[in-house]
Order: structure tokens, then sequence, then C-alpha cells
């Protein structure tokens, strides 16, 4: 008895309970709607679904056990180890659906791009903790440089949609760092005189998704296809929703990716706008609480690496939602903790965990 | 740069910056939740309708075509269920391929193949096209087990129209085959093209084609779910269709099939017809075909059979094909003279077995003439020189007056498609008919070879038995019609088509006697009698001659001197019993030579069973006039 309270103690001991009920809540959502989804090919991605959260949830209470110094050691290896790889991917890369993005290891496959996702904003934080009582505009300079490294190999795979979130991962970082508003002004009105350039620069069905995104019509059986039933199974959705497992759109296979990328029509279908209320709340408070995390942060590691890992969050929620519901182009990312996968179950949970080690480590360190 | 200076890290700074953040967050939701709102709430109705028209088709169930059975309920036409495998063309990976392919598991022959392709060029690309029908059950659980290595094609249970009698009054029934865009266009025009959605048949000749609309009944829908790929799911609600009436038919299969048989695939026609109210009790055209042909596409080789048989088994003879009446105008013209007042009964002329008209002379059959004739005996012996000096003193117009009401030279309004309307002569006729002036001109001696059923004169089966028809009937003229009764066979409630009189011509019921008698003398001592020698009841009948060759003057007419072709077309028409007629009919036998020897054997037939019920015992026997030397000479001569 005594040794059940123990161990019961010692996990929650680094347990942050509002956070952790929150995202039960949010991964309860994501089973529900996955079993919506599925329904029709057996249950086994549920299954897998359930095994996805009980790793990334054993991940979660692993990290969070670890202390933010240990943290902070992992930096610098973790990041070189994803920029190696990255390297790797360049060079020996396997190429699916065009896009070379996985790094075969014989057993498994990997996708490097994935441990950049928490190393970057791991590495920069590190950084201008390291640099923090003098830091000055070289240091913003190199950050800069830091980020930019792996984001250009991303690209080039080409992964706009990882890209994107590793660098608002790691912009965030910057942002929280003090990076001054002229500065950042200056570079917005930089990259928005290079925007023709950048439009240059990207791959043709890219160039096509933004396209479809100012004028879904224009392509409706092509590109504009995911964004057209996406948008009806949400409007069809109304004020209440179908009804759990009666979204037709869903069950007649009108919307495509329907348990990945695409799960929020699934949701947004079934549940209306009520249901869109409340997942949205959820993610508020989610976001609210890393924040607050963030903001009760002893040191400048912990403070930029909770604020930035719960931007990310925001990030990752903002455009997979705007992106199905037709106002953000349509790039590769995943609803958190709601749509199915593993992977990206795994690195959320991680980023959790971090937040977690943060907020139960943060009077240790003021002893 | 001091901008960049973090100082004693500057606590507040960061604190506005995470507040600037949260409020960052907070808005993006906020735009998030305004969409969300506008996309649920202000545009809901119009995504709701999206999606329903996304996952739901209408689906229409085709109805069951009404049967089509004779007067004593002998079917003619019906359907039967069957499955056929049937390729959508754009659905399939490679046509030739498929079918290739198709061909391992269930027999596909040159034919199903030619058929097939036939049928691709005339439909579009995303209609299903049958390439094989009627398969067995052991088939269908073959291609069942495939299946999934055939994209785009299908096992359909349909409904496929059957002709049990086959050949039977093919041309009376006609027959249904696949719509084409002039039927597209038909449909569409009467309005009937919501119900023709799931419609691939139609009747094209016929009755199948008159009474389509009646036949057709209405489609049923079926509202089905559909998925991304367009398969059904599931069926939401069905409106059932609504089967389509059955016709009850005048015709008796049976004497139709009875006078078929006597024509023993000579070419030729035959009409009869109930006097009394204008039912048609048989409709022949030989030779026939077979309607079965036609239902599931026709094969080429079938198709160019029939269409370029020296036969034309395809042609309504019976209704469309007109010739000259020969000598069975004669009691028409004989009537035409009593109620126009131009001859008496009892008026006699002397025939000196010639009539001159100017500087010509027209010859009557019996050298020397028939000496005194008078109306009675200008029918029984059939002279022509009494229609010679009638015609001439009747004027062209009177004739073409009489003969109109009479029922000639006009559509008889019969309710199958393609009734020719014939050629009755007259000065108006004639410029109509021809554009050059000096062609236009009506001369006078063209009236002479009018009043012996020659010169322009041309007249259906259809048109005699109705003339006819309406004579015995005392003027009281009955639209000739094929169905009695249609039935809904859902409600049981029967339609009578009721025999309205659509005119009455004013004839004098004496002026009929006169005629029907002197036309039971043609049977009882005239060029009849051989043909009803022996007869249980008393008939009246008319022969004639349709000449298809002429003469050069002096020639003699032998017969057997010239190829089959080019003899005489052999006419009969009769009614019978004379007292109270039950049937009235007109046959014509295509280069049959002389009415007595072909035709009226054939009329024969039809009244034995029709009156007596009695079936011929053989084939038709040919009665061997012995006589070559004119047709109704053979009346004299017989004597």
């Amino acid at each position: 008895m005594k040794l059940l309270r123990r161990i019961i103690q010692n996990l929650t001991a680094h347990l942050d309970m509002p956070l952790f009920l929150i995202v039960m809540a949010l991964m309860t959502i994501g089973l529900a709607t996955i079993y919506s989804a599925t329904a029709s090919d057996g249950f086994w991605k549920l299954d897998r679904q359930l095994v996805n959260i009980a790793a990334s949830t054993a991940v979660m209470f692993a990290v969070a056990r670890t202390p933010p110094q240990s943290l902070m050691r992992w930096a610098v290896p973790l990041y070189l180890l994803g920029l190696v790889l990255l390297i790797g991917v360049a060079l020996f890369g396997i190429v699916v659906n065009g896009s070379r993005r996985w790094l075969s290891l014989g057993f498994v496959r990997i996708q490097p791009s994935e441990i950049m996702k928490i190393a970057m904003p791991l590495m920069l934080a590190w950084y201008f903790h390291k640099y923090e009582s003098m830091l000055r505009a070289k240091h913003f300079a190199i950050a800069s440089g830091i980020l930019l490294l792996p984001i250009a190999l991303i690209l080039k795979q080409p992964d706009l949609g990882t890209s994107l979130l590793i660098g608002a991962a790691g912009f965030f970082v910057i942002f929280f760092a003090g990076l001054p508003w002229k500065v950042m002004i200056g570079l917005g009105a930089a990259a928005g005189a290079a925007m023709p350039f950048a439009w240059n620069m990207l791959h043709d069905y890219q160039r096509r998704r933004v396209l479809t995104l100012l004028d879904p019509s224009s392509d409706p059986l092509g590109a504009g296809y995911h964004i057209i039933q996406s948008t009806i199974a949400i409007g069809s959705g109304g004020g209440l929703g179908k009804g759990w497992l009666k979204g037709t759109q869903t069950h007649l296979e009108f919307i495509p990716e329907k348990h990945t990328d695409f799960i929020f029509a699934v949701f947004s279908e079934e549940w209306g706008l009520l249901g869109n209320g409340i997942l949205l709340f959820l993610f508020t408070l989610l976001i609210g609480r890393g924040l607050m995390i963030a903001a009760a942060a002893p040191t400048l590691f912990s403070r930029l690496l909770a604020s930035a890992l719960t931007l990310v969050f925001f990030i990752y929620a903002f455009v997979n939602m705007g992106m199905v519901s037709g106002i953000l182009p349509v790039v590769g990312v995943p609803l958190p903790f709601i749509s199915y996968g593993g992977t990206a179950l795994i690195t959320l949970m991680l980023g959790i965990g971090i937040l977690m080690s943060i907020h139960t480590h943060r009077m240790l360190v003021k002893k | 740069m001091s901008e960049f200076h973090q100082g004693e890290q500057d606590p507040d700074r960061f604190r506005r910056r995470i507040l600037f953040a949260g409020a960052f967050v907070l808005t993006c939701f906020a735009l998030l939740f305004g969409r969300f709102f506008y996309l649920q709430i202000l545009q809901h109705e119009y995504y709701r309708t999206r999606a329903e028209s996304n996952r739901i088709s209408l689906v229409p169930v085709m109805p069951n075509r009404g049967n089509i059975v004779d007067r004593n309920g002998v079917i003619l036409a019906r359907n039967y269920s069957a499955f056929t495998l049937e390729i959508t063309p754009s659905k399939t990976l490679g046509l030739e391929e498929t079918i290739d392919r198709l061909g391992e598991i269930v027999e596909i022959q040159l034919k199903d193949r030619r058929r097939f392709k036939r049928l691709l060029e005339e439909s579009k690309n995303f209609e299903s096209i049958p390439i094989r029908t009627r398969l067995t059950d052991e088939e269908v659980a073959r291609f069942a087990a495939q299946r999934y290595r055939f994209p785009g094609v299908e096992v359909k249970a349909r409904l496929f129209r059957q002709y049990p009698e086959n050949t039977l009054a093919a041309h009376a029934i006609g027959y249904i085959s696949r719509i084409n865009t002039k039927d597209k266009e038909m449909i569409e025009a009467n309005g009937h093209d919501a119900n023709y959605k799931g419609t691939e048949h139609i009747g094209k000749v016929g009755l199948e084609a008159n009474y389509e609309f009646e036949l057709h009944g209405t489609a049923g829908y079926e509202q089905v779910e559909v998925d991304a790929g367009g398969r059904a799911v599931r069926v939401l609600s069905q409106t059932a269709p609504i089967p389509g009436n059955n016709l009850t038919l005048t015709l008796d299969a049976r004497l139709q099939s009875v006078a078929e048989q006597a024509f023993g695939g000579r070419r030729g026609a035959l009409t009869a017809i109930d006097p009394s109210n204008g039912a048609v009790l048989a409709l022949v055209s030989s030779p026939a075909f077979d309607p079965n042909l036609f239902v599931d596409g026709i094969r080429y080789d079938d198709w160019d059979e029939l269409n370029n048989h020296p036969d034309k088994p395809l042609l309504n003879r019976a209704i469309y094909s007109t010739y000259p009446p020969g000598s069975t105008f004669k009691p028409l013209m004989a009537l035409a003279a009593l109620a126009t007042g131009k001859r008496t009964p009892n008026q006699a002329i002397a025939d000196p077995g010639y009539f001159n008209f100017g500087n010509r002379r027209f010859m009557d059959d019996k050298v020397g003439g028939h000496g005194m004739v008078d109306m009675h005996k200008s029918i029984v012996v059939s002279c022509n020189t009494y229609y010679y000096t009638l015609a001439n003193d009747m004027g062209i117009d009177n004739i073409a007056r009489f003969m109109s009401e009479i029922g000639l030279g006009r559509r008889t309004e019969i309710d199958i498609p393609g009734e020719a309307t014939g050629i009755l002569p007259s000065p108006e006729w004639k410029q109509k008919r021809f554009k050059k002036r000096e062609q236009q001109k009506w001369y006078p001696g063209e009236t002479i070879s009018i009043g012996i059923g020659q010169g322009y004169n041309a007249y259906s089966t259809l048109h005699m038995a109705h003339a006819l028809a309406n004579i015995v009937n005392y003027g009281k003229v009955f639209r000739p019609h094929l169905v009695h009764s249609i039935t809904n066979p859902t409600s049981g409630e029967v339609r009578i088509v009721e025999p309205q009189p659509i005119r009455q011509v004013p004839l004098k019921p004496e002026h009929v006697e006169v005629i029907k008698r002197a036309m039971a003398g043609v049977v009882r001592e005239g060029t009849g009698a051989r043909a009803f020698a022996g007869a249980a009841y008393e008939s009246g009948g008319k022969t004639g001659t349709a000449q298809v060759f002429s003469l050069k003057g002096g020639q003699k007419y032998v017969a057997g001197q010239l190829r089959e072709r080019l003899r005489d077309h052999s006419w009969y028409v009769a009614f019978a019993p004379v007292d109270k007629p039950k049937i009235v009919v007109a046959v014509m036998v295509e280069n049959g030579g002389f009415g007595a020897q072909s035709a009226a054997p054939i009329a024969r037939q039809v009244f034995d069973y029709y009156l007596i019920g009695k079936l011929p015992g053989g084939p038709a026997p040919e009665v061997d006039s012995g006589e070559e030397n004119g047709d109704e000479g053979a009346a004299t001569i017989e004597e």
C-alpha cells in the first residue's frame, strides 16, 4: 500500500494537473473522432492510436521528471544530431510522394525534421540562456543562422509545412528573447519585398495550393477538391452538428485524409459550431496554461523554451483549422492531440512533458 | 545597439511579450471562430444543400412495360427478366482489354462484340452498354467471383421484351428497340423526358410505337445515398414505379395465324375488319420478321438480311403498300353510280366488247362482249365496258368525291403508324402531284381507266377492307382499330376503346343490297365460285388484278412467260355472311396472277376459320383457274 502510494506520488509529483486534464480531454475528443472517421475500415487505427497515446504519455511522464538543467544538456547534441540526419536525408534520403523526407536506418524509417521540432527551440533557448547577460545583435544573427540552416535543408526536401512550423518555433524563441520590434518590422518589410522571389522558388504544387486557397472552385476536382469538400463538411455541420457518427461527408468518403490532417472537418461536421467552440476553448486553455508556465519560469532557458513550445501548439492548431476551413493554404500539419499518428503525438507530448518539467522544477531551482 | 541589450533580464519586457502573444492567440482564434460562424450559421443552408446533393442521387426505377394480348387473351408481347453483363466504357481501364479478359470467363462471341460496337457508337461514354445478354446462372456466379478484376463492368437484372409468338402479327405489334436521338426528341416534345430517365427502349413500330405512352408506365425513383466514388451505399426512400397498361387487341391471334399460313410465304397483305365496329381481326403482311431480333439491339447480319431481302419483310404491306385495285373497284363504282343517280340497277348497256372514246378504243376482256349487261351482271362477269361508260358518264369529280367519302385515298386513322394515304386520282390530285404544266392537265381518257380500278388508282388492303366495311355497314364509317381495351394492371380498371362512328355516308340500304347481292353472285357463279365451292355460309366477293407490267397493244398476257416479279397482283375483297356481315376482308397477293387464283383461296380460309371454326387441312390450295386469257374473263368461260 505504501509502495503504491509512493509510486503514485512519484508519478504525479511532476504532473501539471491542468495541463494534463486539458491534453486528456483533447485526446479523448481525438479518439472519438478517429473512431468516427475510420469506422468503415475496422478499429485497428483506433487501437493503434491508443497505443500511441500510451507511449507518448509515458514519454511525457519521463520528460516531466527530467529537470530543465538536464534538458539543457541535450540541446546541443540533439540539434547537431538533427542537422546531421537532415544532411543525411539530403544525400541518402528515401523519396516518398515526390519528397525526400525519410531516412532508412535499416529496420526503421525516421523523419529527421520531426526531431528538429523540439531540438530547435531547445537549442535556441540554450543559446540565449548561455549569453543571457550580454545579448547583442550578433547573438541574434547567430541565432538566426542556427534557425535557418536546418530550415533550408527541410525546404529542399521539400516540406513547406514542417519548415514553417520549425521556423515559427525558432522565431518564437528569438521573439521572446527580446528581438526588437523595429527589427521585426524591418524584417517583415524585407520579407514582403522578397515575396515575388520566394514565389518563384516555390514548387509548382506549392504555388497551386496557394492559388487554390484564393479560389478553390478554379480546380474543383484537383487541388481544390479537398478544401471544397472540407468546407462543405464544416458548413453542413451547422450550429449543433449532425451528431457523432452521422457526418455524411465523412462516412461517404468525401473528406480526404479524414483521420489525419483533415480530421477537423470530421469533428466539425458532427459537432457543429458548438463543438468547434469547445475545441477552441480547450486550445485556448492549453495555450493560456503554457504561457502562465512560461511567465512563472525561473530561468531564461525555461522561459524561452516554455513560451516557444506553447506557441508551437498554437501554430499547429491554428494552421490546421485554418487550412481545413479554407482560410490558409493546405500544408501538411496535423491537428495537435486530435489527428491520428504516432510521431506527431510523441513530439507533442514531449513538449507537454517539457512544460511540466519546467513548471514542477521551478521551486527546486529557486531553492 | 542598446535595444538588443537585455541588461538585467527585463522580466517586464518578457511579460509584455507573453501578453502580446496571448492577445495574438486570442485574435487568431477569434478569427477562426468567425470563420466557423460564417460557414456553419450564415452559410449553413448552402452547405447543407451541397452536402445533400453530394450524397443523394436519384436513381430512376423502370416500370414494367404493359403486355399485349389478343382478343382471347393469347399473349403477344410480354416481359421476362434476365441478367446482362454491361460495361460502362468511361469507367474501364481499357475497353478492348476488358472485353478480352471478360471473354475468358463468359462466352463472348464475335456477334456480341459487333453489337456492342454498334451500340457504343450510338451511345454516350458514361452509359452502360450490354456486352452479353441472357447470362446463365453459372456465368453470373463466375463473373461475381472475379468482379474486382473488372472495373466498370456490372451484372444487371433487366426486363426484356419478348414476343412469344415470334413472327405472328409482327407488323401490327411492332417492336421496341433502344432509344435513339430522334426518339429522345419525340419524348422531350411530348414532355415525357422525366419519365424516361431510366428507360432504354421505346416502341419503334406498330402498336408498340403508337401506344408507347400507355405501355410504358410511370417510372419510380429511388433516393440512393452514394459515396465519393459514386457507389450506392443504401436506399433512403423509394417511390415504386407504376407498370404500364396492358393492351387487349381486337386481333384474333388464331385467325391471324390461319391467314398468315394461307399466304405460304408469298408476298402480300391481308386486312380483316369487323364491319359493325371497325375492329381489325387480322392484319397480315407477308413475309414477316421476328420482332424479338430487335429487342436487345439487332445484330448486324440480321439487320442486313431483313433490310436487303428482295421480299422486304420489314415493310408493312397491309397498311403501307398500295396497288391499283383492279376489278375490286367495280362494286364501289356501281354503288357510286346508284348514289349519284347516274344508273339504276336495271339500266342495261349493250357490250360490243369495247368502248370507243375519241380515237381510242378501250377493250373488254371478252372478245365480242358480254351482250346486254345490267348492274348485277356487270359485277358478276366483271364487265369492263359497263364501267368505261359509267366512268365517262359520271366524270372524275363525282367518282373522286364518292370514293373519298367511302374511305379511299385518305388515312383511315388506324391506330398503328405508317399507313399510306393511297392515291385517289382527281384533277386536283394531279395538279399537286406533278410539277410540269402539261402533266398537270387531266385528260378525260384517264377517267375511263379509273372506272375499272386501273390508272393512277392505288390503295392498300386496309383501304379496300375499310371501304367495303363502310358499304356493307350502310355507310356508317368506323375507325379501323387494333386495340379493344386498355387495362390498368394495378387497379384492374378497363378502358374500352369505344367504337364511335366517325361519319355517315348517305347510302340508301336498297342500293347497298344491290351491290351485296351482286358480290354474292360473284361467289355463287362468278370468279369466286371455285375458291368458295361448298362453303357452309354465304359470302360476297370480288376478284381483281392489278397490272404490274403493261403489254403493248395486241400482245397477249401469258403469265408463265413473264418473270414472276412482272406478273399481275392478285386481289380479292369479300364479306360474309351476306345477310349480316361479321367480317370483311381484303387480300392482295403480289404477282399472284388472277385474283381468283391466289387471293380468293386465302379469304376462304380466313372465313372458314372465323365463321365456322374450320382449320385448313393443309397448305393453302391454289385454285387453278386453268385460264390465262385475262382476269375476269375466267368468269364467263366458267359457265
